[in-house]
């Protein structure tokens, strides 16, 4: 500590970024592999039948989403906050021993719980409510994550030199305080070796398992008002937060409209905690809920647009650096696949469309463009922009980023696309009737029909993870390409050939 | 007047609530900008484009810190 001066510590945000690019990969290979089984069901057993327990649709379906939410996006929602939060709030971790060591026990701990998730889902021990798969012992150990991460987090901000929270900073304040709420009340639930069944049974099954306090349409509720927000404080929140930094910091830009990123701000909080009942149109859930959902999920478009907009107008005038620099092409993408699966979304909810919607793969399709176009941009934009400021040294290649860039772009298109012809045909056969009311269509008339579009989609997905693993080769190269001078930092990020 | 009203009204009641605080809140912040001990809304995107550890804060903490 003797007389170097002052630097932001960026330990902690290296950690998550390991974890982002390698629980990527892995979210992202299961991802691939579940869609060539939904085209060809032979890949369920493709390792034998002795191990097709492990490697079938329904075991690695959970694997799949919990890997990419919890595992890639998570990991990048924190390599960011640990780097963004110490720059904006101009305080560095050096400066205190107990967040340095908060943070590094938030990763530490992380890495445990994901091995246990990862095991145990293999082992296919799951509550099956939809990402929210975990049993009490893990539940409980990614509350102490989370809770560790909120002391690092608000300690943090305690200690900052920078009055004024950026709008980053609210973001992911309410990141932080949204997933506490939802996980806490979705996961309610009793071990079974604590409960009594009708018969007078007590003890029953492993000890690590449990039921839901809550059960039927109140079961359904829960669930859906916490996955839909898991949604808005996971896949929207942090990313806009993410972007609210990184948009005008490689463009060096100021936020074109710093006014309207408060108001949207409180637009997506007033408005997006109404919208879950979308789930459980024409389902038992109360009438006027649904209908709740539905406009909730079409106001919902206004706040969304607020700051998408405000982000493209940040460009106003400096659209050349689109053409110019790879980094920000991923940037301005995604706040236009924001934009995109925004509008989707909201269509999506209306009761009407929702008929032909539900159920069908064009819900798939809703939510890989908004992911895949918007979150995995936005985070690999993130920590391009980081590298060469935690690593001091250029982005090892800039060709190779812009090739990703196009190659991933193209897998984006095939994924939504077919999924829009597979789920519309889906909804319109399964509804198809004669005269008299019998149905059209049996189940496997549908599925022969979709079968091309499923190829497609699964061929879409691997150039996205092709172009993930050029993404992953580009930052391990970067850790030992040419240092750069700290002055070449300010704004755009420095690139090699 | 049944279960249904009740719920239209109430539902009605929430939504125009909501119009009425955000658009209240938009007010706000135009007024409030860059008036005397207002706050200059828009500076403060310079929060992150001059976000060295060795740049001024655009609003310090404290008098003292303040370079
Ligand atoms: C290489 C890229 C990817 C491929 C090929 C892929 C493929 C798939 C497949 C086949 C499903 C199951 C669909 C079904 O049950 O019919 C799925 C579900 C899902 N994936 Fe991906 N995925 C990819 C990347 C991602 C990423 C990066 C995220 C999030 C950050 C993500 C989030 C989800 C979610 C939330 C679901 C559940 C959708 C629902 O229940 O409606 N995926 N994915």
């Amino acid at each position: 500590m003797e007389n170097r001066p002052l630097e932001y510590d960026y330990t902690v945000a290296k950690m998550f970024m390991f974890t982002t690019v390698v629980l990527g990969i892995v979210g992202m290979l299961v991802g691939v592999i579940l869609a060539f089984q939904l085209a060809y069901p032979e890949v369920n057993t493709i390792l034998g039948e002795g191990l097709a327990e492990y490697t079938n649709f329904s075991r690695l379906r959970p694997l799949h989403t919990d890997a990419v939410i919890f595992g890639f996006t998570f990991s990048g929602i924190w390599a960011t906050w640990y780097y963004v939060g110490q720059r904006v709030l101009k305080v560095s971790m050096a400066e205190s021993a107990l967040l340095m060591f908060l943070g590094k026990l938030h990763f530490w701990l992380y890495l445990v719980g994901v091995a246990a998730v990862v095991v145990s889902l293999l082992m296919g021990i799951t509550t099956s409510k939809e990402y929210a798969e975990f049993e009490w012992p893990i539940d409980i150990a990614i509350v102490v994550v989370w809770v560790i991460w909120g002391l690092g987090l608000f300690g943090l901000i305690g200690i900052r030199r920078e009055k004024s929270l950026y709008i980053s900073i609210w973001y992911y304040i309410a990141t932080f305080l949204g997933i506490a709420m939802l996980y806490l009340f979705n996961n309610m639930e009793i071990p079974t070796m604590l409960a009594t069944n009708a018969a007078g049974e007590s003890g029953i099954g492993a000890w690590y398992h449990s039921v839901s306090m809550y059960s039927g349409t109140n079961d359904a509720l829960v669930q859906w008002w916490y996955g839909h927000n898991a949604v808005a404080f996971g896949f929207t929140v942090p990313i806009v937060a993410m972007i609210y930094y990184f948009l005008p910091k490689e463009s060096g830009q100021a936020i074109y409209s710093y006014k309207l990123s408060l108001l949207s701000f409180w637009g997506l909080m007033f408005v997006y905690l109404w919208a879950g009942g979308h789930h459980l149109l024409y389902s038992t859930v109360p009438d006027w809920m649904q209908t709740m959902g539905s406009i909730f999920s079409v106001i919902l478009i206004l706040p969304s647009w607020g700051s998408a907009i405000n982000m493209l107008l940040t460009m106003k005038g400096e659209w050349q650096q689109v053409a110019a620099s790879p980094l920000i092409k991923f940037m301005v993408l995604g706040s236009t696949f924001y934009m995109f699966s925004t509008l989707e979304g909201p269509i999506q909810a209306i009761k009407s469309v929702n008929a032909i919607a539900h159920f069908t793969d064009w819900i798939v399709g809703h939510v890989h463009d908004g992911v895949l176009g918007w979150v995995g941009f936005m985070i690999m934009a993130a920590l391009f922009h980081m590298a060469p400021r935690v690593f001091k040294r250029e982005i090892y290649s800039k060709s190779l980023m812009a090739t990703q860039f196009w190659i991933q772009t193209l897998g984006v298109v095939l994924y939504f696309t077919s999924m829009w012809i597979a789920g519309i045909t889906q909804g319109m056969m399964w509804r198809a009737h004669d005269e008299f009311g019998n149905l059209a269509y049996s189940f496997i008339d549908t599925v022969t029909v979709l079968h091309p579009y499923y190829t497609i989609r699964g061929v879409g997905g691997l150039l996205y993870l092709v172009g993930f693993l050029m993404f992953a080769y580009n930052m391990y190269k970067t850790m030992s390409a040419r240092p750069v001078e700290e002055s070449e930092l300010q704004s755009a990020s420095p690139m090699g050939a | 007047m049944g279960i249904a009203e009740y719920q239209a009204y109430g539902y009605f009641g929430l939504t125009a609530f909501l119009v009425f605080a955000l658009y209240s809140y938009i007010y706000h912040l135009y007024s409030t900008d860059k008036k005397d001990g207002g706050h200059d809304y828009e500076n403060y995107s310079n929060i992150a484009l001059n976000d060295d550890i060795s740049d001024a804060p655009v609003s310090p903490i404290s008098d003292d810190k303040e370079k």
